[in-house]
């Protein structure tokens, strides 16, 4: 059998495939969801139309986009039994428990109350219908929680004990597995990263229209919200991408090490900025480097020991026994690179939008506009940018609404690469977690299946976001201005149709 | 009763709650095509089950994760042995759940077309699927010592599971419509319940015939109270939908589903899913279980979460109540 095409390389092909596809939409999920029940309830609280108006209009791209969530979720469900079953059954104990409470706190939560937000919109008074968006939100955010639980114990396994007559792990502490270090600063840093990603959604949508001097007022509050988004969530998520930093730096040296190119350990090591090396040789050819950070970032101390990759893979040989314990060195070196550069870029755009627009009462008279004004990016204090560079700046802005979904792509491909040979650290090795009675040919098909389907839905989906972008925010109707006051709608008219029908 | 027999009993709530909520969204979906006579009449039906199908799908995530959680060996087996039918239902609900989503989010006609034509094949096959998927379990299937199944796609497809899958097409379908009887007006209405008579009569035939073979091959005396209660539910669900009470008629329905999923689960247990080749093989609830810890934590979690979300999901049944017709279907606009 060709080694290429054997089914333990097949099965991570299709979950790399299909973890990086769900997790494009997972963020914006989540953050979308926040986003566009703070808006409503701006609505609810100030009755000013526009809030109204951006609500329905990015309630829109977030029912399109949860749609492919939701659906590329289940997948993620079913394959760990069908194309990892030996992990199944070693693991189960333990991993099942947080899937479990998943789909039952969270799953049940998030998509009763999206049906009741969406159709709800005649059918439940205003506060009712405005805790149904907050009640999705809340869902989301436990979703992300379970789940990151349940990697996190992959990353670090805690609470448990091996079962040798049944051949498995067993769960001895659920309150370690939940709380873990590991598990609170991967969610930490997951969710910040989810508020970025949003962030830029909405700043590069907002600028796409305001380029255009097009749905002013929504736009205006849209462009506003997103980059205070973008900047606090770019902010946190340096943060937390420090600490998770430091907890891998002592939980998996070896990725660690890896994200570095550090082949071998040294005091004041230093952050690469560019590497080229040998695999087979295990060094370096060419490297640009910045000493004493690494040290920092490890162990916040310039100054400090950082074990290499070679030192690592020797201690895990006489850990382990025989064997090669590298991750693939470039995937991961690089990964974490583009994972760091998308992110802080769009952050950077961010912190550059919101001194760019900054409020009227930091301008001059003469650059203050109105409600209905698209407003001028002043970089020093007396003078607008040229209207080129104004051009530019909103272009830019809708370039780099895509960064952090790189950026996410990334992190995961790092994070689940830089742990390999393992697929649980330490404990279960990753060629010893397929399932041993699928064949080559059924993954294949699978995998085939799956990625075309993906890649069908991933153009219908994208036609119809540009779609509903270009639309931009709907006229009221009556009937949104007009909430029922009763629980089920009034009953003023049996036969008005329904304000949302499928 | 040990933690893992009520964990059995668990997972055959959740598999319960799934054929029965999905199982008439399924047969809303399938009766796009048979009972819809033009696009409006398929929105009607589409949007019976609009604010809730999502809601109703969970139930086989959860029941998905309560194996995994409560029985990994189950949840390994079934899942890796029955790969490709189990890719196929995965394909179906991918485009099932797009389609409710994004059909009415273009006008062009060709649009609207092949999201309507997705909705009906991917709630028939998934209804025929399970029904298949189900009958291999109590039928037992080719599993080794070392808890793998060995068998090939083939072998799945034998004419016992086969039965099975036109039962539950069949009852899924039946079930629907007696749900669209229930929440339309005008003309659908009726016409739900003329065709509602037609799939019951079949429906009770085949689930007879495969009921009594599962008595026969594996029943005890329970699973016999079971086959009797789901045969007279569906008899007098077929009189009440005749008679017009089309709430009686779906509940009993509803019983009918209920009924059969515990009789497939009383003939069931104690195994889960028992071995074809060697009796000591087969999956029980003993040896596929997870340690009693892991089943302390999940009761916990399923005795607080689960009443809370049969309340919430309820009341959004409650919220919804009203019945629809072509005179609440607006023209959305594009």
């Amino acid at each position: 059998m060709e080694l290429a095409l054997a089914p333990e390389t097949l099965a991570r092909w299709q979950f790399g495939i299909t973890t990086v596809y769900h997790f494009l939409f997972v963020p914006l999920t989540i953050s979308l969801a926040a986003l566009t029940a703070g808006l409503q309830t701006a609505w609810v609280r100030t009755e000013n139309e526009k809030y109204l108006r951006a609500t329905k209009f990015w309630g829109k791209l977030f029912l399109i986009n949860i749609a492919m969530g939701v659906v590329t979720g289940i997948v993620q469900e079913f394959q760990f039994g069908m194309n990892w079953s030996d992990y199944s059954r070693f693991v189960g104990d333990i991993f099942g428990a947080p899937l479990a409470f998943e789909a039952l706190i969270a799953f049940f939560f998030e998509s009763t109350f999206i049906g009741l937000w969406i159709f709800g919109w005649d059918k439940l008074p205003k506060k009712i219908h405005l805790a149904c968006i907050w009640m999705v939100s809340i869902g989301t955010i436990l979703s992300a929680y379970f789940i990151l639980a349940a990697n996190s114990w992959m990353q670090h396994p805690v609470g448990y004990k091996i079962d040798k007559v049944r051949g498995r792990a067993e769960l001895t502490d659920f309150w370690a597995v939940l709380t873990q270090n590991t598990a609170l600063s991967q969610v930490f840093h997951t969710l910040s990263a989810a508020f970025l990603t949003g962030g830029a959604f909405m700043v590069g949508i907002a600028a796409y229209h305001l380029a255009r001097k097009k749905h002013v007022r929504e736009m205006k509050t849209s462009l506003r919200l997103g980059l205070v988004t973008v900047v606090i969530a770019g902010l946190l998520t340096a943060v937390s991408g420090d600490v998770l930093g430091k907890v891998m730096f002592k939980q998996q040296p070896m990725k660690m090490a890896a994200a570095e190119a550090l082949w071998d350990g040294e005091d004041s090591a230093p952050f690469s900025i560019f590497a080229y090396g040998d695999v087979e040789k295990g060094h370096n050819s060419v490297a640009i480097e910045i000493p004493g950070v690494l040290s920092f970032l490890a162990n916040d101390d310039f100054t400090s020991y950082v074990p290499g990759i070679n030192d690592v893979n020797k201690a895990e040989q006489q850990k382990f026994g025989p064997g090669d314990y590298r991750p693939n060195i470039p995937v991961t070196f690089w990964g974490f690179r583009w994972m760091i550069g998308f992110g802080m870029s769009s952050f950077a755009l961010g912190l550059a939008g919101l001194w760019l627009t900054r409020k009227r009462f930091m301008l001059p008279q003469h650059l203050r506009v109105g409600e209905d004004e698209v407003p001028h990016l002043v970089l020093f204090k007396n003078k607008a940018l040229s209207p080129k560079l104004t051009t530019w700046y909103w272009r830019i802005a809708i370039w780099t609404l895509a960064f952090p979904l790189i950026a996410n792509s990334w992190g995961w491909i790092f994070t689940e690469m830089g742990r390999q040979p393992w697929v649980v650290y330490g404990v279960l090795q990753t060629r010893d977690a397929v399932s041993p009675g699928v064949s080559q040919g059924e993954v294949l098909t699978s995998m085939i299946v799956l990625t075309s389907l993906y890649a069908i839905l991933a153009v219908v989906e994208i036609k119809l976001l540009v779609k509903y972008v270009k639309a931009g925010p709907p006229e009221l109707t009556e009937a949104d201005l007009n909430p029922p006051t009763k629980i089920g709608g009034d009953s003023r008219d049996a036969d008005k149709p329904m304000a949302f029908s499928y | 009763m040990e933690l893992h027999d009520v964990w059995f009993v668990l997972i055959a709530v959740l598999w319960t709650g799934y054929f029965f909520l999905e199982g008439f969204d399924f047969g809303v979906g399938i009766l796009t095509k048979l009972l819809a006579r033009d696009r409006a009449e398929k929105r009607v039906l589409i949007n019976t089950i609009g604010p809730v199908w999502d809601g109703n799908e969970v139930w086989l995530l959860t029941a998905g994760g309560a194996t995994f959680a409560a029985f990994p060996e189950w949840y390994a087996t079934l899942f890796s042995g029955f790969y490709l039918p189990l890719l196929v239902i995965l394909v179906c609900l991918i485009v099932r759940g797009v389609a409710f989503e994004y059909r009415a989010k273009r006008p062009e006609e060709n649009w609207q077309r092949n999201w309507e034509t997705a909705i009906f094949w991917s709630s028939l096959i998934p209804s025929f699927l399970w029904g298949v998927a189900f009958g291999n379990i109590v039928r037992g299937v080719k599993i080794d010592q070392h808890f793998e199944y060995v068998g090939t796609f083939w072998d799945l497809l034998n004419p016992y599971a086969l039965l099975g899958g036109l039962v539950t097409l069949t009852l899924f379908t039946f079930h629907g419509a007696v749900f669209t009887a229930l929440k339309t007006v005008g003309d659908i209405r009726e016409r739900a319940r003329k065709l509602a008579t037609r799939v019951g009569i079949v429906t009770a035939a085949v689930a007879l015939v495969f009921l009594v073979w599962t008595q026969v091959d594996n029943g005890d005396a329970k699973s016999l109270v079971a086959l009797v209660v789901a045969v007279v539910a569906l008899i007098a669900a077929l009189l009440a939908n005749q008679a017009g009470r089309e709430g009686w008629s779906f509940a009993l329905s509803g019983i009918t589903i209920v009924a059969a999923v515990a009789m497939l689960f009383l003939s069931l247990f104690p195994n889960v899913m028992p071995s074809s080749l060697n009796e000591h093989w087969s999956l029980t609830v003993t040896n596929a279980s997870s340690s009693p810890y892991t089943l302390k934590i999940m009761t916990w979690c399923a005795a607080v979460a689960t009443p809370l979300v049969l309340l919430y999901q309820g009341w959004t049944y409650w919220v919804f109540r009203k019945r629809i017709g072509t005179q609440h279907i607006a023209e959305p606009a594009h």
